[in-house]
């Protein structure tokens, strides 16, 4: 068990979670909307705090990923972190990383997606790699960030997972902010995190191709393989947050986490940082005899379809949050999936969408306490609008 | 062959994994016409036309993409592109 507390800026803890997991090669390219993590990594390296490990400087996010690959296929354990735009311009190389079935784990600091420009917090940049092929993980705070970057390298790296994984931390309000942190201590994780032990490896002395050339005949045979992968991941996903909780002490749930779930009439979800902020909310508005609940959702890809519906399956309303939009549809994504998989199922529970805190707007007590009285006001009669957003500004318009 | 985890493959598949698949049209020589210049053979992207020892040709149509360089390029029209009935 671990203990020790440090005031850390979160990015520096991110940092050292992924110094302690011994990576090989760390990609980055330093300029915005890069983050502390790369430079502070970057500092530990000069120091010689990581041994056997390269640190390469690229000229883009395409190269810092491509690089990734290359070096992930030698049988290195693999490390970069990205942001936004940078994440954006990844997007074909993100294909490459999980169809070669190389697990690269990667921090992504979610932060709006230009244009109007903005370099405040939102999920559009990681939601829009949603169908990448990549294992998407949140987390809720600094802490559990920290522990999410050991747990993903043990989860991607599976020999049955063999996927790329995203874990995923609010920009600003998670990345630039101090918080006390139980640093990941180096004997606990090298007991939590075996190495990384391929089953295929480039090697000149055994010459392999990666991601080689599948005509019409065999394309749709490699999807599914990767759909596989994300189905055992589920299960490797509790597992890992069970081994580290053993070994650690610290437990968030595994594929989901509830809060005051159990008898919620009015139960909302959501993944990020927002949860700490709908927790306080939900401690208050139990104090008054309100019956809310939240599920967070740590694990967005693969997404948990068993663990949702059987937390739902008892509410009298679900109200997902959700910092991005599909443009078009008019709804987050967890909206959009949520609703999805309850579709065809025998749980008949309604759904409301609200889309909140794009481009960095702050999500006050007062904004959540909003949405659970909308809710309420739902079950009695009904949703009027089935997704919409609950922070804007009509003034502006 | 199966698939592998992430498509990871030793050298030398093709000879198993046949890549002619896609042709829509095939190449038909007319030894009649060939004049032994070789620039068919020496112009396919995928080594599909072989020369023999005397010099004429061979097509491999486990692996002619049907590009139709070789028709293109054969200075007397002794190659013909045919529409590849599937």
């Amino acid at each position: 068990m671990s203990g020790k507390m440090t005031v850390v800026e979160g990015s520096y803890a991110i940092a050292h979670s992924v110094k302690v997991c011994r990576p090989n090669v760390i990609s980055a390219y330093p300029i915005t909307p890069q983050t502390h993590i790369v430079e502070d990594l970057s500092q530990f390296m000069a120091d010689g705090k990581i041994p056997n490990c390269e640190y390469i400087n690229v000229e883009s996010e395409f190269s810092a990923l491509s690089a990734l690959i290359g070096a992930s296929a030698t049988g290195a354990r693999t490390y970069s972190s990205t942001s936004a735009q940078g994440l954006e311009l990844m997007h074909e190389v993100l294909f490459n990383a999980s169809g070669m079935r190389l697990p690269i784990v990667m921090t992504v600091v979610n932060r709006a997606v230009s244009a109007p420009i903005s370099i405040w917090n939102d999920h559009q940049d990681s939601i829009s790699q949603r169908d990448t092929g990549w294992i998407q993980l949140y987390a809720e705070n600094i802490q559990e960030m920290s522990d999410m970057t050991a747990q993903s390298f043990k989860i991607a790296e599976d020999k049955d997972v063999m996927l790329p994984a995203m874990v995923c931390m609010d920009g600003f309000i998670l990345s630039h902010v101090f918080e006390p942190v139980i640093l990941l201590e180096q004997e606990l994780t090298d007991e939590f995190l075996p190495t990384y032990d391929p089953e295929h490896v480039l090697d000149t002395r055994n010459p392999l191709s990666f991601g080689t050339f599948a005509d019409p005949s065999a394309y749709t045979e490699f999807r599914y393989l990767q759909q596989k992968g994300m189905d055992v991941a589920l299960g490797k996903i509790e597992k890992a947050a069970e081994d580290f909780k053993t070994i650690f002490g610290r437990y968030y749930g595994g594929l989901i986490e509830p809060y005051m779930a159990e008898d919620a009439e009015i139960l909302l979800m959501a993944m990020g940082s927002v949860v700490g902020t709908i927790k306080d909310v939900i401690d208050k508005a139990r104090s008054q005899g309100i019956k809310v609940g939240l599920i967070k959702v740590r694990t967005f890809r693969p997404f948990p379809v068993e663990a949702i519906h059987s937390a739902v399956s008892d509410a009298a309303i679900v109200v997902t949050l959700d910092k991005n939009i599909s443009i078009g549809l008019n709804e987050g994504a967890l909206f959009t999936e949520v609703k999805s998989c309850l579709y065809n199922s025998d749980i008949n529970v309604p759904v409301m969408g609200l889309m909140l805190g794009h481009g960095g707007r702050d999500i006050p007590m007062s904004t959540i306490q909003m949405i659970i009285d909308k809710a309420a006001q739902a079950i009695k009669s009904g949703i009027k609008v089935e997704s919409e957003y609950a922070d804007l500004r009509g003034e502006l318009l | 062959m199966k698939v592998t985890i992430g498509g990871a493959v030793k050298p030398g598949t093709t000879r198993v994994n046949k890549t002619g698949g896609w042709r829509n049209f095939r190449p038909l020589y007319n030894k009649d016409k060939c004049v032994k210049c070789g620039l068919c053979s020496l112009l396919c992207p995928d080594s599909s036309i072989q020369e023999q020892e005397d010099k004429y040709v061979i097509f491999d149509y486990d692996y002619c993409k049907g590009c139709g360089i070789c028709a293109n390029e054969c200075p007397k029209d002794a190659i013909e592109m045919v529409l590849e009935e599937k």
